[in-house]
């Protein structure tokens, strides 16, 4: 029953957006050894939405770090446009790094700057010039419906309105992979589900591909093409769903068999465990 | 009215309410306990010697011999602060094997050390700047070595999610993070500072609103080194209050601000 089923998509003739070989990490605490995420392979391609899911402890947000290039993998290779993502000494590669954009589970703003400054934060270490940066994060401040809270405070917005500026801040650089711990956990079920709408749109717009972790089911399967479930102890793939749906998706996608059939095998598996 | 509106003004109802009150109990109990005026003077007393004081030339000298000495010793308690507590928060090492140092330095009664600094500085205005700086070094730096250390992790791994370098974390994040901490030293560091160049005046020199103090109490002056406590207290105020009015301007965003200004007006 743990014999992971590996579904990697079909090999295009382009380079894949990102490819995870035999990645695994170990965390050494007083107790002893930790495998929190061993012998992952995933294969991601361009334009894809991937969905990690799985019940916490089961590695996911580990392995987005890992990916993510905030922390480094004890096994395997991980790399983004054929590029090797982590050199040794747990150095990151910094163009392969360039590429991604991270959204956090918690939006991160920084409380100093005004919402156009946290967008514009990551143009500014690159040394875009202030008027330029500046168009383009009032640009993105509109892509993610932020128009006229330019020159607020995070403080003085709500938690959507934050994860949507966080959005739009890793989203400035044009990555070329996206990856999303969370983003939207810690929002109320209303504001969920029209910040998935937004994202959906969002990437559909910009093209990105995304890798997204969740706990909810649901919203995994509303907003991915793949599905990855993950189990813990270790954090290995258990299973890969494919979500075909025509996009863009609309709410009532939700209500038909199908995409109830997914949720509902799903839910059974995760059940399962223990 | 809106109870905002009603805890805007609260302050200014209450504050000279109890001055008027505190200055009433003061000439009731004075003149009716008959209490001699050498020893306790009633307010009109003290009143009149402000009067004179704020009219001699030599008071006023006297006030910018102070303020210089508490701006010096200020200015140097806050970039030597800065510069220290930065350097110590970063390298952790470094704090660790001056830890003890530091903590001596700084219960030892600095104010113990002002014959010698008299000694090594002279009578003039370098030896008050010293213990002035030196009193107000403690509580900016260790508000610094603070804020450095308490930047948020969530803000490091943003900045490591975009590649930033050192140099760019320290400047567009550590030394912004720690700018609330660095005004909370200052808040304390500014009332620090005027108090050792008072006492310093005290002590040595014959220059400056602490050897007036001395010389009214020398000539069993009571009124005078009253009204003399008040312009000090007043100075004080004033020194706080451009601090604080700096805060406001440089960190408008943070909670003892931002919540300040939202919550009573």
């Amino acid at each position: 029953m743990l014999t992971p089923t590996i579904e990697t998509s079909e090999a295009g003739t382009e380079t894949p957006r990102l490819e995870i070989k035999g990645v695994g990490r170990d965390f050494h605490t007083k107790a002893g050894v930790t495998h929190a995420v061993s012998g992952i392979d995933l294969t991601i391609q361009r334009g894809e939405f991937v969905a990690l899911i799985g019940r916490s402890g089961c590695g996911k947000t580990t392995l987005l770090r890992m990916i993510g290039g905030l922390l480094a993998p004890t096994a395997g290779t991980i790399e983004v446009d054929g590029k090797s993502l982590w050199r040794e000494n747990n150095h990151v590669d910094s163009s392969a790094i360039t590429k991604l954009g991270f959204v956090f589970q918690e939006s991160n703003l920084f409380p100093w700057f005004s919402v156009l400054d946290n967008i514009a934060l990551p143009l500014k270490l690159r040394g875009v010039g202030k008027k330029e940066r500046r168009a383009r994060a009032a640009d993105l401040a509109d892509l993610v419906g932020l128009s006229g809270f330019e020159r607020s405070y995070p403080r003085e917005l709500s938690g959507g309105m934050r994860q949507r500026a966080a959005i739009a801040r890793a989203l400035s650089t044009e990555p070329e992979l996206l990856l999303m711990d969370e983003p939207f956990g810690a929002l109320d079920a209303l504001t969920r589900e029209r910040m998935n709408l937004e994202l959906q749109r969002i990437v559909l717009e910009t093209t990105s591909t995304v890798v997204f972790v969740t706990h909810d089911i649901p919203e995994a399967v509303f907003l991915a093409d793949r599905v990855v479930h993950m189990t813990p102890r270790p954090g290995r793939i258990r299973q890969i769903l494919p979500a075909d749906f025509p996009k863009p998706r609309a709410v009532d996608l939700q209500t038909t068999p199908e995409f109830n059939d997914i949720v509902r095998s799903l839910r059974h598996d995760l059940d399962e465990e223990e | 009215m809106s109870q905002s509106r009603m805890l805007k003004i609260l302050p200014w109802i209450v504050t000279p309410s109890l001055v008027v009150l505190i200055v009433v109990a003061w000439h009731v109990i004075v003149t009716t306990l008959n209490v001699n005026t050498f020893i306790f003077p009633p307010p009109a007393m003290v009143w009149d010697s402000l009067v004179t004081l704020l009219g001699e030339a030599r008071t006023w000298e006297a006030v910018g011999v102070t303020v210089t000495e508490v701006l010096i010793g200020f200015s140097i308690a806050v970039v030597a602060g800065l510069i220290v507590g930065v350097v110590l928060g970063k390298v952790h090492w470094l704090e660790l094997s001056l830890r003890p140092l530091i903590v001596i330095s700084q219960v030892a009664p600095k104010v113990a050390f002002v014959p010698l600094f008299v000694i090594w500085f002279g009578f003039g205005l370098t030896s008050k700047v010293v213990l002035s700086a030196l009193l107000a070094f403690f509580p900016v730096m260790l508000n610094v070595l603070l804020g450095v250390r308490s930047v948020e992790q969530g803000h490091r791994e943003v900045m490591q999610s975009f590649n930033a370098s050192r140099g760019q974390t320290f400047l567009q994040l550590e030394m912004r993070s720690l700018q609330p901490y660095l005004f909370a030293g200052m808040e304390v560091g500014i009332v620090l500072a005027t108090i050792g160049a008072i006492v310093g005046e005290y002590l040595g020199g014959n220059d400056g609103l602490g050897n007036l103090v001395v010389s009214a109490m020398n000539s069993l002056d009571a009124a005078r080194t009253f009204a003399l406590i008040i312009l000090l207290s007043l100075i004080g105020l004033v020194l706080y209050l451009i601090v604080n009015e700096a805060k406001r301007f440089f960190i408008p965003w943070h909670e003892s601000v931002y919540g300040l200004r939202n919550t009573t007006g």
